[in-house]
């Protein structure tokens, strides 16, 4: 399956984020009877059912029930097993954040907790169905890594390198179709390391998660209709966030956006805005995310357009950007 | 050394390093130590040397703040140096006042209430998928019962079956605010248990014997998870701190501390 996805040309449309998560899953669990699939009633949205009926062994449903969901996840992590506790991300990251913070976190049990739907991807099921705060809780928790991988070749190499981690994880995904970004023909993922997806020496465009194509969507555009060159990461970590990558980018840029399908306050735009302020980057700066404010309604296309986290949105921010360089 | 003695003797402890620190739980302390006591000497198959083992039975203490007791007995059976306890609560030791991993002999660090029980439910699952036999215990609060995740893990343990896992409850009677009747009643808690398909016994839970006699007992019904309540006294063995509010956390002075140390003299 990896060897085909990776072959596939640009701009294809490819699958979904958490689907290729469920099917990498799948073959890590054919040769390792140590992992653990935990859902809370989630299993149909997180594309688990196969999983479910192929290792009906390593799947351990407790209904909806959150904090449940990651007490015995990592009960069973202790135990040895390798956890991967299932659930949409707004509940999974809200509901049970104090078992995340103590029983994970804390008691350094390595549970990889898998938020799916993330972000907008419910869109008119509204705000009870919205992530936009998980970035934010996480980062502020000791001994937790967060990874938003952007498409399948992300996904696959994220699954593989934090099933054979004894830390503590938080991987999220999106359920919509995601295109391949190999626009460099790059190979190699590590986590905590950006992926730099395009190269452009006028402005830097920091995104994670399902908004690192719109970003590369906006350089070309960029590129073809302003002749403005961006530099394109998918900055699938943000913690521990690149900071070399960082650094590299405040030199060889002259202004950068951050992208992110969450809220602005407390996300990877965030994150960066700290370090680089921190070390005294004072060159144009903006993050742009789901402001501060009751979510416009609409489907999770309509909801990030409306935020302006679209081709034309984020060319348009660029734009600004550029003009005070 | 009998139990009953043993428990005399981890009762003077942990009056000692509360006394010393200034800081504890003393009546739950008090309250549950006899529980402690018999699962440290006659049920678990844990000791320094087989700690790391994947066979070991697991006990994880879901009300973390009564932490003294589980240190005396931890010292007690050679997990660390007693003389380590000299530094409870002081700055940058190790041994504050919720458990924690950094302590030897410490399975989870609790401290936040609700939290054992999912806990627990998870490494009994794992024994079940493993084929192991260990079994998996933990220690809750009757104030700490209202927390819902207690519950999702109540019914949890029952659709796994898991006769491996044992629930203690130290019903002492009383939490923070008063007594657990007047703050948020659980009664009829057996009923409650039952209902949500666990095998209950009730115990005196300071009474050593009879605790013994009833962990002999587990699993009290195959293919569903056991819950012992204990009917406590909180601030036990102590005539003047037994079922009084004040030493929820209270710390004697050094003339209640002589006293208390008088009243819990070895037997002769």
């Amino acid at each position: 399956m990896g060897n085909e996805i990776l072959k596939a040309p640009i701009g294809v449309t490819g699958a979904a984020n958490q689907d290729v998560f469920s099917e990498t899953l799948q073959e890590l669990a054919a040769t390792d009877r140590n992992i653990v699939v935990v859902t809370s009633d989630s299993r149909g949205s997180g594309k688990l059912v196969p999983f479910g009926k192929k290792y009906p062994a390593q799947i351990v449903e407790v209904g909806i029930a959150e904090q449940n969901l990651v007490g015995m996840a990592a009960g069973l992590a202790s135990a040895g097993k390798k956890v991967f506790a299932v659930s949409p991300a707004c509940f999974l990251t809200a509901r049970a954040l104090e078992q995340i913070k103590n029983d994970v976190a804390y008691s350094n049990n390595p549970v990889k907790l898998i938020g799916i739907s993330a972000g907008v991807s419910y869109g008119a099921l509204g705000s009870t169905h919205h992530s936009l705060h998980d970035f934010a809780v996480l980062r502020a928790i000791h001994n937790i890594r967060i990874v938003v991988p952007a498409d399948s070749f992300e996904t696959i190499q994220a699954v593989q390198q934090v099933a054979a981690s004894e830390q503590p994880y938080y991987l999220r995904f999106g359920k919509k179709p995601m295109p391949l970004l190999d626009e460099r023909g790059e190979t190699t993922f590590q986590i905590g390391k950006g992926r730099v997806v395009r190269r452009g020496s006028d402005v830097a465009i920091i995104a994670n998660g399902e908004t690192v194509y719109p970003a590369l969507q906006a350089a070309r555009k960029l590129s073809a209709e302003n002749g403005i060159e961006a530099t394109v990461v998918s900055m699938h970590t943000i913690k521990p966030l690149d900071e070399k990558l960082l650094s590299e980018l405040a030199v060889e840029c002259k202004a950068i956006l951050t992208v992110e399908e969450h809220s602005v306050n407390g996300g990877l735009g965030e994150a960066c805005a700290s370090w680089l302020l921190k070390n005294r980057y004072h060159k144009p700066f903006d993050i742009l995310g789901i402001p501060d404010e009751y979510t416009v309604t609409g489907s999770q296309v309509e909801i990030l357009s409306h935020y302006g986290i679209s081709e034309i949105g984020i060319a348009s921010r660029v734009k600004t950007l550029n003009t005070l360089t | 050394m009998n139990l009953e003695v043993k428990s005399t003797e981890y009762r003077r402890n942990i009056l000692k390093y509360i006394y010393k620190a200034k800081a504890g739980h003393t009546g739950g302390s008090l309250s549950c130590i006899d529980i402690l006591n018999v699962l440290y000497n006659e049920v678990l198959n844990v000791s320094p040397e087989t700690f790391t083992s994947p066979d070991r039975d697991r006990y994880i203490q879901s009300k973390g703040h009564c932490v003294e007791a589980l240190f005396v007995v931890l010292a007690d059976k050679g997990f660390f140096p007693e003389s380590d306890l000299e530094t409870l609560c002081k700055y940058q030791s190790h041994y504050i006042g919720h458990p924690t991993r950094k302590v030897n002999g410490v399975e989870q660090n609790t401290g936040a209430l609700g939290h054992g029980l999912p806990m627990s439910a998870g490494v009994a699952l794992a024994a079940k998928m493993d084929n192991r036999d260990y079994r998996v215990f933990t220690l809750m609060g009757d104030g700490e019962l209202p927390e819902g995740s207690n519950w999702e893990a109540a019914l949890t343990a029952t659709h796994y079956k898991l006769d491996n896992l044992c629930a203690i409850v130290d019903l002492n009677g009383l939490q923070i605010t008063g007594p657990t009747k007047d703050v948020c009643n659980t009664e009829p808690l057996d009923k409650k248990f039952e209902s949500f398909g666990w095998a209950v016994r009730h115990v005196d839970g300071n009474d050593v014997v009879a605790l013994k006699e009833v962990f002999d007992a587990l699993p009290f019904e195959k293919e569903k998870p056991s819950v012992i309540i204990a009917h406590t006294v909180k601030g036990k063995g102590v005539s003047f701190m037994e079922n009084e509010l004040k030493w929820h956390h209270g710390v004697p002075t050094e003339e209640q501390y002589k006293i208390a140390m008088q009243e819990l003299s070895p037997a002769p």
